[in-house]
C-alpha cells in the first residue's frame, strides 16, 4: 500500500540563493525510488491544502535515504526551508513514472534547466555510456561537483558569467556536442527548445514536465498536458502529468 | 455497538461517509492507501455520454484554506467508466454513486438510460458545475430548469436520484423545492463556489479558464447554513459537504440536517480523509454515548 508519512529530516543546507538541499530519512521510499520520480511534501499550516511537488534529486538505497534539492518560491517551500535536521516532514512518494533507463543508447545527453537540473543527478548517477550532462542556469551554480562525479559537465548561464553564454541548446552547438538519447528536465520554453531540436536530429527524446497538481496520484485530472495521440486512460488528448508522467517521449507530448 | 448505518432512499449505507465527485476519480488510485469498503459510498468523477477534454491549464490554483478549479468536467465517457470503473469498485463492500454531466437534457438521460442496468446504487446529477459554458449550471440556477431536468431524468433512472445543487444562488432554499418537485429522490450540497484569483506578477488570471469553482475549509461554514436551510425546507434526505476535513468537520454537517456526508478537497491534503473522517464519527458516537447515528441528523437547536 501507499502511504502518506512523517519522515526524519537528516540534513537541510543551504546551497545557493534560494536554493535548498534536503536529505530525509525514508527506507521505503528510498527502495523503490527511481530517477524522475518526484515526492509530494505537505505543509503543516491547515491554509494550504494542496501538496508541493519536489522531483528526486538522489537516492542513498543502502542508508534509506532522499535528497530532493529546491527552490523557495512560495509559502510552502518558504515553510520547509525553515526545517532543522532531525525535525519532521510530510511526505507522499515516490510518485510518477520516473527516466526510462535501458533504452540501448550509449551516446546521452542529460538537459537540465533551473530548478529542473537536481534530477539529473540520480540520473547521471545510473546510467552508462556516454554521460554528458549540459545544464542551464539564470547565473548562479549548483549541484556542479555532484554532476562532474558522474558525468561530463557542460554549464550555460543566461548572463554569460559561466560556460556558454545563453541557454543549453547554444552549449551543445558550441561544444560540438553529439547524443543518440535525451533526457531534458526545466522550463517550457527550453523543453520546447529541446523538443525540436531532438526531431530535427532524429534523436530519442523524453522530457519531464511541471504542473500544478492537487491529488498528485493521478485522480483529479488537474495536472494534465497535450497528448498527440489519445490516451488509453482519458479517452481524449490528454495525459495526467502525475500518473502517466513526469517524463513523457518528446514525440508523443504537445507542449 | 454503534449503529452508523444511515438509509438514503431506502438503500442502507454502512457509514454516512463518501468522497465528493471530482476529488477521488473511481476510486482506483484512492484504493492503494487504504480498503474502499471503509466507506459508506464512493461517488465517481462527473461522466458525459462521450468522453470530454475539459479546460486548458492551469486549471487549479490554491487559496487560502482552499482552491479554486475549472477542470471542465474532463471525463472518459460512461462507456470507459462502465467497463473499467464500475467492475473495479463491485469488488469493495462499498455503495457506487455515479455523478452525470452533460450539455443537454437529453445527454443526461443518455447516461442515465445507460446505467438503468448497471450495478450502480445512485446517480447524482450534476447541474451545478460552474466550469463548463454550456449545460451544467444552467440547469442548476434556474428552478423551473431544474424542476423540469429532475422530471426527465427520473423518467429513465432505475436507481434512486441524487440532485446535486449549486450555492451560486440567491436562494437554495427554491432551488432544493424545484428538485423536490420534480422528483428528486435525495438532495446533495454544496457544489463549488464561483471565483477568482489574480496571479499580481503576471498580471494575468491565476487559472486559465479565468473563474473556477472555490472548495475547502473555506466554504465550510456557507455550506453548513445551506445544508440547514435545505434541511428546514423540504423533507429529502441530505447529502452535506464543503469543506469537510474532520469527522468534527461531517458532524457539524449531520446535526444541521445531513443525513450523509462527503469528503472532497480534503482528500488532496489527506489521502486517508475520508476513511479518517468515518473512524472519528464512531470514534465521537463512543465517547458521548450516542447508540445510533441517526440520533444526530437535524438534532441542532
Ligand atoms: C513533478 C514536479 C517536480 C518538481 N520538482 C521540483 C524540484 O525538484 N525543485 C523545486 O524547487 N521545485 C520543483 N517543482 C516545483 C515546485 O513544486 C513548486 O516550486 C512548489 O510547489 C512551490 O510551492 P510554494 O508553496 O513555495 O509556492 P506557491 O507559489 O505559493 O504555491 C502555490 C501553489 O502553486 C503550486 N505551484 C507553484 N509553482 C509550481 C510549479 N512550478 N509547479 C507545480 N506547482 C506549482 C504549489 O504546489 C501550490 O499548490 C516541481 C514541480 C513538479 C510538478
Ligand atoms: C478538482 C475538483 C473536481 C470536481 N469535480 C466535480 C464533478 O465532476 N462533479 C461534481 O458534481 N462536483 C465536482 N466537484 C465538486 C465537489 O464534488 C464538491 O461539491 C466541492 O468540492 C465541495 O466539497 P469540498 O470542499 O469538500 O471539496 C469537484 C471539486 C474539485 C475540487
Ligand atoms: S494532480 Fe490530480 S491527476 Fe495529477
Amino acid at each position: 500500500m501507499k502511504s502518506r508519512e512523517f519522515v526524519t529530516i537528516i540534513e537541510q543546507k543551504k546551497i545557493a540563493s534560494d536554493i535548498y538541499s534536503l536529505w530525509i530519512q525514508t527506507e521505503h521510499i528510498a527502495k523503490g525510488a527511481r530517477p524522475g520520480q518526484f515526492l509530494s511534501l505537505y505543509s503543516q499550516d491547515k491554509s494550504h491544502m494542496l501538496p508541493r511537488p519536489i522531483s528526486i534529486c538522489e537516492i542513498d538505497r543502502e542508508q534509506g535515504r532522499i535528497r530532493m534539492v529546491y527552490r523557495v518560491v512560495g509559502e510552502g517551500t518558504a515553510e520547509f526551508s525553515h526545517k532543522k535536521a532531525g525535525e519532521q516532514i510530510e511526505v507522499l512518494g515516490p510518485l510518477g513514472n520516473g527516466f526510462p533507463l535501458d533504452v540501448g543508447k550509449k551516446r546521452i545527453f542529460l538537459m537540465g534547466g533551473g530548478i529542473g537540473i537536481p534530477p539529473m543527478v540520480q540520473l547521471a548517477k545510473e546510467l552508462d555510456g556516454e554521460v554528458q550532462v549540459i545544464a542551464g542556469y539564470r547565473d548562479e551554480l549548483f549541484l556542479t561537483e555532484e554532476l562532474k562525479e558522474y558525468a561530463s559537465l557542460y554549464v550555460a548561464t543566461e548572463d554569460g558569467s559561466a560556460g556558454t553564454k545563453g541557454n543549453v541548446i547554444d552549449a551543445i552547438y558550441a561544444h560540438k556536442l553529439e547524443a543518440d538519447l535525451i533526457y531534458a528536465c526545466g522550463p517550457k520554453p527550453m523543453l520546447r527548445a529541446i523538443q525540436s531540436y531532438a526531431k530535427e536530429h532524429g534523436i530519442l527524446c523524453y522530457l519531464s514536465m511541471e504542473e500544478r497538481m492537487a491529488c498528485g496520484i493521478g485522480a483529479c485530472l488537474a495536472c494534465v498536458c497535450q497528448s498527440k495521440e489519445v490516451d488509453a486512460h482519458t479517452q481524449v488528448h490528454n495525459k495526467r502529468i502525475c500518473k502517466d508522467g513526469p517524463v513523457f517521449l518528446s514525440t508523443e507530448v504537445e507542449l | 455497538m454503534k449503529n452508523t448505518k444511515v438509509t438514503l432512499a431506502g438503500v442502507e449505507l454502512q457509514n454516512p461517509v463518501m468522497t465528493a465527485s471530482g476529488t477521488f476519480g473511481s476510486g482506483i488510485e484512492y484504493s492503494e492507501f487504504y480498503d474502499l469498503g471503509r466507506l459508506g459510498a464512493v461517488v465517481t468523477k462527473g461522466v458525459a455520454n462521450v468522453p470530454w477534454p475539459g479546460n486548458p491549464i492551469p486549471r487549479i490554483a490554491e487559496t487560502a484554506s482552499g482552491m479554486l478549479n475549472a477542470i471542465g468536467l474532463q471525463n472518459p465517457g460512461i462507456d470507459t467508466l462502465l467497463e473499467r470503473d464500475i467492475p473495479y469498485l463491485r469488488k469493495y463492500q462499498t455503495k457506487i454513486i455515479v455523478n452525470i454531466c452533460g450539455k443537454t437534457i437529453e445527454d443526461y438521460c443518455e447516461v442515465v438510460e445507460r446505467l438503468s442496468t448497471e450495478p450502480v446504487d445512485f446517480l447524482e446529477i450534476n447541474v451545478s458545475c460552474p466550469n463548463v459554458k454550456e449545460g451544467g449550471i444552467a440547469f442548476g440556477q434556474n428552478p423551473k430548469a431544474l424542476e423540469a431536468i429532475t422530471r426527465e431524468v427520473k423518467k429513465y433512472a432505475r436507481q434512486p436520484v441524487i440532485m446535486k445543487l449549486s450555492p451560486n444562488v440567491t436562494d437554495i432554499t427554491e432551488m432544493a423545492k424545484a428538485a423536490e418537485a420534480g422528483g428528486a429522490d435525495v438532495l446533495s450540497l454544496i457544489n463549488t463556489i464561483t471565483g477568482m484569483k489574480i496571479d499580481i506578477h503576471r498580471r494575468t488570471f491565476a487559472i486559465a479558464n479565468k473563474t473556477g469553482g472555490l472548495s475547502g475549509p473555506a466554504i465550510k461554514p456557507v455550506a453548513v447554513r445551506m445544508v440547514y436551510q435545505v434541511a428546514q425546507s423540504v423533507r429529502l434526505p441530505i447529502i452535506g459537504m464543503g469543506g469537510i476535513c474532520t469527522a468534527e468537520d461531517a458532524l457539524e454537517f449531520i446535526l444541521a440536517g445531513a443525513t450523509a456526508v462527503s469528503i472532497g478537497t480534503a482528500n488532496f491534503t489527506n489521502p486517508y480523509a475520508a476513511k479518517e473522517v468515518a473512524e472519528g464519527i464512531e470514534a465521537y458516537m463512543e465517547q458521548h454515548q450516542i447508540a445510533d447515528i441517526k440520533s444526530l441528523i437535524g438534532a441542532v437547536g
